[in-house]
């Protein structure tokens, strides 16, 4: 076990390093100068811009300012941003927990309601329940989240009124973050209702959220459960006159949970692709936002420092799946 | 002790308590970004001056609300030496600063105060330049302000000298922008010995109607009414920015009632907004100007009449309806009718395509092709550039003319334009930073301006024009300068370097019981005679 560990962080390394290098690429290969977007329709001497394409360091070659990123990145340091002239990590680490609550929050309701819809769907193939969970399902996946967030929005909190529009919390609470994560926040803080607005203040971004995920793991489960379910141990397990709901939970399902669960791993990545349009819809204070902003400004350390933490993350949730399986597979373990 | 520190609490808890809920009034403004940070002057975005500058400083000299006009703010008076060089600057008496939980000031504001928040700016040595690596003072820096003020003294507590070198006129007007706010003197030096002078940036401390209390990132920031303010009391008790990026959703919240004024509204959500009962549309002229730009150096754009011909070609009011949505008005001076010294008299080259067509032919101009270049960004002043060029090479089409459209990611198309020999025209614009025609004319057209890191893109240098603006700089007689500038537009429109095309509209969206709302020509939200009635 230990060994399989050591050679998956093992890997993680020349990973990590492509990763910087895309990252660090990424951002100079659009156009635009960060310098000129500062200054707008003003305009800057070509003495200005000089000086100030010095004090950032854009005046150096490339691979010298790739080398300097690299070196201040093995000291912990990300860097500054262009535009707030703030730490970057210090930036990510604010809005980081905001991202995560609520992508944590929308993978829940993915699986919970993903694998039971697929489940049912599998077993009673063919059905009317089958066909329109799964066409649900493709609309789903094919749904733009911006229009989706917004027709949610003018629908329960517009017409119905029964969520609000957007924001983390009623702006009537106000308590000192602790952990960044509101839910706990508004709990520890004792103030009464705190926890009850900042969860109905989750609902829609959320399901938002888990529209893709779900739609993906809903269909990922009924395939899997699928061939499982024509394995000959499971036609065995039924001739031995076993119960059918015992069959399909302990037999079948758990076999079938191993692509299962790398899929909601990989939607570990879905989900920040898609938390940059629902946090820009719900004024969601996360990183998906934060990442937006900046590539448009071209704030080229957090871009390339945003991305490399990002990429990190997923790579560590990928390395989490992986470890899952032996949990679910001993085989896997051995190999 | 424990036990006492916490029954303080306690009680110090039931007092909030019981004192807030019957009293306090909160007013939500569902601002459209975040802040840059809260020290006005590094930065150049309004939204960061909504945050920083309105609500929690002051300036020597501020706009009066509502208008351009520069009243005294926390100086009463000034005298300016015969020659226009000398200011002097007499404080007001007793403006007291704010506190936060790092800081209590032990004084009130004195010159002390004003020379550093100029000196701070302006000498590279300062230990308060770069307090942060990397910040610049770009609008200090833009607006000429180094090769401007040769020193700052103090004369007494109360009084200070500012010496220029030269005469001009509009310094005044530049001190009432908000990268001019005067910032504590005393709470910098607290800070330095606390080794977190970052925290300038981060707590704000100003002499202004609120009091900063607290910012989540991206999210919410939180101001008080400051009890102390010099001047009239704000009637609201918090003030709150919810940070809402989606105009879309800024309406949903407005119409919620989870804010009660919200900034830039989509166009095509004025209608709605107009029928809703519960909410209300102030209006107002905005402080800029969208123009084509044509390369006046390079054939046959360099002839006055080909250039005339284009503008008599071009249909500006069918713009104005079809990309303005009628929020904007056709525009014949390079300045707003909102500004002193429009030039009322100018009459605009009217849309004529058959004279425009006879003028080409006149000029000896024969299957002219021509690029006209379209940002790739929404602005306060061109909603949309691409449709907007695509009229135009409909208009032009009918007079022989063929026009390619381009464009470039903003950073290039901003660079690109002013790059010698470009070829096409230019559709761009403005907006007014201080209320003086000086920021329009020498800024956009000048000679000074038509060259690298300029903002003159027509290329147009006229040097009876140039000089008509470096007399009217040197003299602080406003009828004076009304005339000389009038004079310029005559020129210009004469000249025709650019097609003006259109001023744009500004709205803002509040709910119905919202008043004291003034909305601001230089496109400011502030909120210190704001109230909510019931």
């Amino acid at each position: 076990m230990i060994r399989f560990l050591l050679t998956k962080l093992l890997y993680l390394v020349p990973t990590f390093l492509g990763i910087t290098i895309v990252a660090f690429g990424f951002v100079r290969v659009l156009p635009g100068d960060p310098v000129l977007l500062m200054a707008g329709e003003r305009g800057l001497s070509p003495e200005r811009h000089a000086e100030l394409a010095h004090q950032l360091g854009f005046d150096k070659p490339v691979w010298a300012q790739y080398f300097d990123f690299l070196t201040r990145l093995l000291h912990g340091d990300l860097g500054n941003s262009l535009v707030t002239k703030k730490p970057v990590l210090g930036e990510f680490l604010t809005l980081f927990p905001a991202t995560v609550e609520l992508g944590l929050v929308a993978i829940i309701i993915a699986t919970l309601v993903g694998v039971p819809v697929g489940v049912l769907a599998a077993i009673k193939r063919g059905s009317w329940f089958d066909q329109v969970s799964m066409t649900a399902a493709l609309v789903g996946f094919s749904m733009p989240i911006f229009w989706w967030g917004l027709l949610l929005i003018i629908l329960f909190s517009g017409i119905l009124q029964w969520t609000p529009v957007s924001g983390r919390i009623s702006l009537m609470f106000f308590f000192p973050q602790v952990t960044g994560f509101m839910l706990i926040d508004s709990l520890l803080s004792g103030q009464k209702g705190a926890f009850l607005s900042a969860l109905s203040h989750l609902i829609l971004p959320s399901v938002v959220l888990a529209t893709i995920p779900l739609a993906v793991i809903a269909r990922q489960t009924r395939s899997a459960m699928l061939e499982v379910m024509g394995e000959d141990y499971v036609r065995t397990a039924k001739a031995k006159g076993m119960p059918y709901s015992r069959v399909v939970m302990v037999h079948a399902l758990r076999n079938a949970m191993i692509p299962v669960i790398t899929t909601i791993g990989l939607q570990v990545g879905v989900l920040l692709a898609g938390a940059i349009l629902t946090e820009t819809i719900f004024s969601w204070p996360g990183i998906g936002k934060w990442m937006i902003d900046s590539i448009s400004r071209r704030d080229y350390p957090v871009v390339q420092s945003g991305l490399l933490m990002i990429a990190a993350i997923v790579m560590l949730v990928n390395l989490l799946v992986d470890l899952t399986y032996g949990l679910i597979n001993p085989r896997i373990r051995h190999k | 002790m424990k036990l006492l520190s916490r029954s303080l609490l306690a009680a110090s808890a039931l007092a909030l308590m019981s004192a807030a809920p019957a009293l306090a009034k909160t007013f939500v403004y569902c601002s459209e970004a975040s802040p840059e940070g809260f020290d006005p002057a590094p930065y150049t975005a309004g939204t960061t001056f909504d945050a920083s500058a309105h609500p929690v400083y002051n300036g020597l000299v501020e706009f009066k609300s509502g208008t351009t006009e520069v009243v005294p703010a926390l100086a009463e008076s000034w005298d300016v030496s015969e020659d226009g060089t000398v200011y002097t600057f007499h404080l007001r008496k007793g403006v007291k600063w704010q506190s936060n939980d790092v800081f209590t000031p032990t004084r009130e504001l004195t010159a002390d105060d004003v020379v550093f928040s100029f000196v701070r700016q302006g000498d590279a040595t300062n230990p308060w330049h770069e307090y942060i690596p990397g910040i610049t003072y770009e609008y200090y820096t833009s607006m000429e302000m180094p090769d401007l003020v040769k020193s700052v003294e103090k004369v007494d507590d109360l009084t200070v000298k500012v010496t220029l070198t030269h005469p001009e006129a509009p310094f005044i007007a530049n001190l009432a922008m908000p990268f001019m706010r005067i910032v504590s003197q005393e709470y910098a030096d607290t800070l330095a010995k606390a080794g977190t002078k970052e925290d300038f940036n981060n707590k704000p401390i100003g002499t202004g109607p609120f009091k900063f209390v607290a910012y989540q990132k991206d999210a919410v920031i939180r101001f008080q009414k400051n009890p102390d303010y010099w001047g009239e009391a704000p009637k609201i008790d918090d003030l709150v920015f919810a940070i809402t990026p989606d105009a879309s959703v800024r309406l949903q919240k407005l119409k919620a009632n989870e804010c009660q004024l919200m900034p830039f509204p989509a166009p095509a959500d004025l209608a709605t907004i107009k029928a809703d009962p519960n909410l209300k549309l102030d209006e107002l002229p905005g402080l800029n100007v969208a123009y084509l730009a044509y390369n006046t150096t390079v054939a046959p754009f360099d002839k006055v009449e080909v250039r005339k011909a284009l503008n008599m070609a071009i249909n500006k009011q069918a713009i104005i309806d079809a990309v303005f949505q009628g929020a904007g008005q056709v525009a014949k001076n390079p300045i707003p009718p909102t500004m002193w010294s429009y030039n009322d008299a100018v009459t605009d080259d009217a849309y004529d395509p058959e004279a425009a067509k006879k003028m080409l032919a006149d000029a000896g101009v024969k299957d002219l092709s021509m690029k006209i270049w379209a940002m790739p960004v929404q602005r306060p002043y061109m909603p949309n550039a691409r449709r907007t060029a695509e009229l135009m090479q409909a208009d032009l089409a009918k007079v022989g003319v063929k026009a390619e459209i381009v464009s470039y990611e903003w950073g290039e198309y901003l660079k690109k334009s002013m790059e010698e020999g470009r070829d096409g025209a230019v559709i761009l614009g403005w907006t007014g930073d201080n209320g003086d025609p000086d920021n329009f004319l020498s800024v956009l057209l000048s000679c000074a301006g038509a060259k690298t890191g300029g903002s003159n893109r027509a290329f147009w240098c006229n040097e009876e024009f140039s000089d008509l603006l470096t007399q009217a700089k040197k003299t602080s007689d406003v009828a004076e300068r009304t005339k000389l500038y009038e004079q310029a537009q005559v020129i210009f429109k004469d000249q025709a370097p650019w097609d003006t095309l259109a001023h744009s509209t500004q709205f803002v969206p509040m709910r119905k019981n919202v008043t004291g709302f003034t909305m601001s020509p230089l496109g400011d939200f502030t909120f210190e005679n704001v109230d909510i009635t019931e």
